[in-house]
């Protein structure tokens, strides 16, 4: 329902003659830029608050930006010798311990109570700190990761809008190419193009992991591109003779968006898997770079998977990696249900139609999720 | 349909031959010439060789004769490809094929029963969970799908590896069989076979259940989506109105109809799943293909990397094919035309 309301509220500040006499009352600025707020951000942000998955993914991925952004300054960086050796997390008993300090810290003048924070997840075996290691690697993989998702899209839908709606001979040609790229079996390739390229910067590794990721999500978009172009409400935006700029604004990319979310936070996925299992391997290249799987890597070969002492070395950037993807999977199913303007309808105030369809959420199916690596 | 396997065996044959050319690329375009490399390797160990007989060799390693014009390396490179010829191992001292050949009956053994573990169980669960929708057990699955499908299937290997392996000592820690088993798979020696058979499964067992534990979840969250729009279809209402059996409806018809679309799922599995290997494989230093070709590439060992790229890529290929041309035995909608374009 809202979006209808969205494109009639739209059409009446672009669409200068056409139809203008719908209707008599016209919205005050104030009254659009508001209506405008309303649908794009408070919506959304009821939507999110009233489902619990869409709640965890969207507070694991701001949590997990909030790190990349604010921890390197926050936390020490990791430094060879800065503790005692394979000190364990929370030394002295998480309460009264000797991890954390009270102290006071003086902002802008003033001083405020502080807790200042010793290695609180142990350190390694070269006494680094832990938790300090995956604070340190966090910007890398968010830009990795980022990197690797903006590649995928823009690659992945313009390959598919671009078959779906010229079709033809050009629709033939993508097509066995994207078929290609699919039946590649990804590691294997990547495995060499890793070794022969020696990627160190964390955007073109990015780009190079994602490199089979764009065609899964150019093949679906192709195939909602296709439906799209032939229903009818596209039909008579067309008959309208609305420009197709604004066709592809109003009418696709609200249908696709999910698919686009879905399969942009599957890439993500494969990416952070990928680029971990490789560091993992050793296979990338790092002489001072901190990254998760370099951890468990030298947790895994330094004795980590032979005594006690060194667990929670190997458990931290497995935790931190499993907690980053659940986040992606569970923020991407949210945005589908803020996408779906079913659900968004019972959440915006401003459409007031509330008896709509109370029991349609429950049964949009979930979205699936891919199998393994 | 006719035309339909004509369009789709030359698909496979172009998909192949761009995994040749790429490779053939790989190779040429790799930083410091591997030819020139192993020519400085053979030098340094065997000073008395004269240039001829170098030259041989490195041919005979890489399959790439640098002396002659690029479209006859290439001819040459794809001819000894479909011979069967991938080149001689560097670090190995061995014909690749030869290696590989031998590696690869345990990947796919081990990797197609942990599929095959994942798709019974995931689809069991799937099923149940979508009859049960919306109780407490859907709910609590479904958060527990999603927290193992988020996790690397390396990650679940290194802790059964620390868990089950180092700590509890239960499973071997590498290898895929016991020294002292010997490998004979003879029906007339039913006991040696079934030890064997026995070993390799216990050594395999770890592997298996990484891949399983972390991808079962994934694939019950397809089954359940696909079970409940069967189940909201009409026809299931008319089945049922027509008094049909429950066991009926729910094995001829919503089982069947949410299972068909996964089958292809299941080949693309495979592919990733294998391409995937190498980590695993490592972690369980289990000697298949994907730990070759990580120990090539760390010894920069050309051949055996390459050999593996495309024995991997070619075995992908070939299952693709395969698979789509039986999902027509096993969508009948697909041989009709009903929407098999």
């Amino acid at each position: 329902m809202s979006r209808e309301n969205s494109n009639s509220v739209g059409a009446f500040a672009d669409d200068r003659g056409g139809f203008g006499t719908v209707s008599e009352s016209s919205l005050s600025r104030l009254d659009r830029v508001r209506r405008l707020l309303d649908l794009w951000i408070a919506a959304p942000l009821r939507v999110i608050w009233n489902d619990a998955r869409a709640r965890i993914g969207t507070f694991l991925v701001v949590t997990f930006v909030l790190v990349g952004v604010v921890g390197p300054w926050l936390v020490a960086e990791p430094r060879v010798g800065q503790a005692g050796l394979l000190v364990g997390p929370f030394q002295g008993g998480i309460v009264g311990g000797s991890w954390y300090e009270l102290s006071s810290a003086t902002v802008a003048g003033v001083s405020v109570p502080w807790v200042a924070l010793n290695w609180p997840l142990g350190t390694d075996n070269v006494g680094r700190g832990i938790l300090e290691q995956v604070v340190h690697a966090t910007p890398r993989m968010l830009t990795m990761i980022a990197s690797a998702g903006l590649f995928v899209t823009v690659l992945g839908t313009t390959v598919g809008a671009v078959s779906g709606y010229v079709g033809g001979n050009v629709d033939q040609g993508l097509s066995t190419v994207v078929d290609i790229v699919l039946t590649l079996p990804g590691l294997p390739l990547l495995l060499i193009l890793v070794a022969l390229l020696q990627p160190e910067n964390p955007i073109v590794l990015g780009i190079i992991l994602s490199l089979q990721g764009w065609a899964g999500m150019a093949r679906a978009i192709r195939s909602q591109v296709l439906t799209l172009r032939s229903t009818s409400y596209v039909e008579a935006a067309r008959a309208m003779g609305l420009s197709t700029p604004a066709i592809v604004a109003k009418e696709i990319v609200p249908n696709i968006m999910p698919f686009v979310m879905i399969n942009m936070v599957n890439a993500m996925r494969n990416v952070i898997f990928a680029s971990v299992g490789l560091y993992f391997l050793g296979l990338l290249p790092f002489n001072k770079v901190v990254n998760w799987g370099v951890m468990l890597q030298l947790a895994y070969s330094n004795g980590g998977m032979l005594t006690l002492d060194a667990a929670h070395w190997l458990i931290v950037p497995m935790v931190s990696i499993v907690l980053l993807s659940m986040g992606l999977i569970l923020f991407a199913q949210g945005m589908d249900r803020v996408f779906n303007p079913r659900v968004r309808a019972r959440h915006s105030s401003t459409a007031g139609d509330d008896d709509e369809a109370e029991d349609a959420e429950f049964n949009t199916p979930t979205t699936s999720v891919g199998g393994g690596l | 349909m006719y035309e339909y396997f004509v369009k789709r065996t030359g698909q496979a044959i172009f998909t192949a031959f761009v995994v040749i050319t790429l490779s053939f690329g790989l190779v040429r375009l790799m930083p410091g010439n591997p030819a020139d490399q192993l020519r400085g390797q053979l030098i340094r160990n065997n000073p008395d060789l004269s240039q001829q007989e170098i030259n041989r060799r490195v041919e005979n390693y890489i399959n790439i004769d640098y002396s002659a014009p690029l479209h006859e390396q290439y001819l040459d490179y794809v001819a000894g490809i479909l011979r069967g010829d991938l080149g001689r191992s560097i670090s190995q001292n061995a014909p690749v094929s030869e290696i590989l050949g031998q590696a690869l009956p345990w990947t796919v053994f081990a990797f197609s029963v942990a599929i095959l573990l994942m798709f019974a169980v995931g689809i069991a669960l799937g099923a149940i969970m979508a009859y049960q929708e919306g109780t407490r057990f859907d709910v609590s699955t479904t958060g527990i799908g999603i927290v193992l499908n988020s996790t690397p299937n390396y990650v679940t290997a290194l802790l059964f590896l620390y868990v089950f392996g180092f700590t509890l000592g239960w499973f071997p820690t590498s290898g895929h069989i016991s020294s002292q088993v010997v490998p004979v798979v003879n029906p007339l020696r039913p006991v040696a076979t079934f030890q064997f058979v026995a070993d390799a499964v216990y050594h395999a067992s770890l592997l298996i259940a990484a891949v399983v534990i972390t991808g079962f979840g994934g694939v019950a969250l397809a089954m359940r989506g696909n079970s409940i729009q069967v189940l909201g279809e009409d026809y299931l209402r008319v089945a049922r109105l027509r008094g049909l059996s429950d066991t009926r409806i729910a094995l001829r018809y919503v089982a069947r109809n949410a299972i068909l679309p996964m089958y292809t799922g299941l080949l693309l599995a495979f592919g990733g799943v294998i391409g995937g290997s190498a980590i695993l494989e490592q972690v369980f230093t289990y000697p298949g293909l994907g730990y070759y070709i990580v120990a090539a590439v760390e010894g920069r060992d050309y051949p055996l990397m390459m050999g593996g790229f495309v024995l991997i890529t070619l075995a992908v290929v070939v299952g693709a094919f395969i698979a789509d041309l039986t999902y027509g035995l096993v969508d009948p909608r697909v041989t009709t035309g009903g929407d098999g374009s």
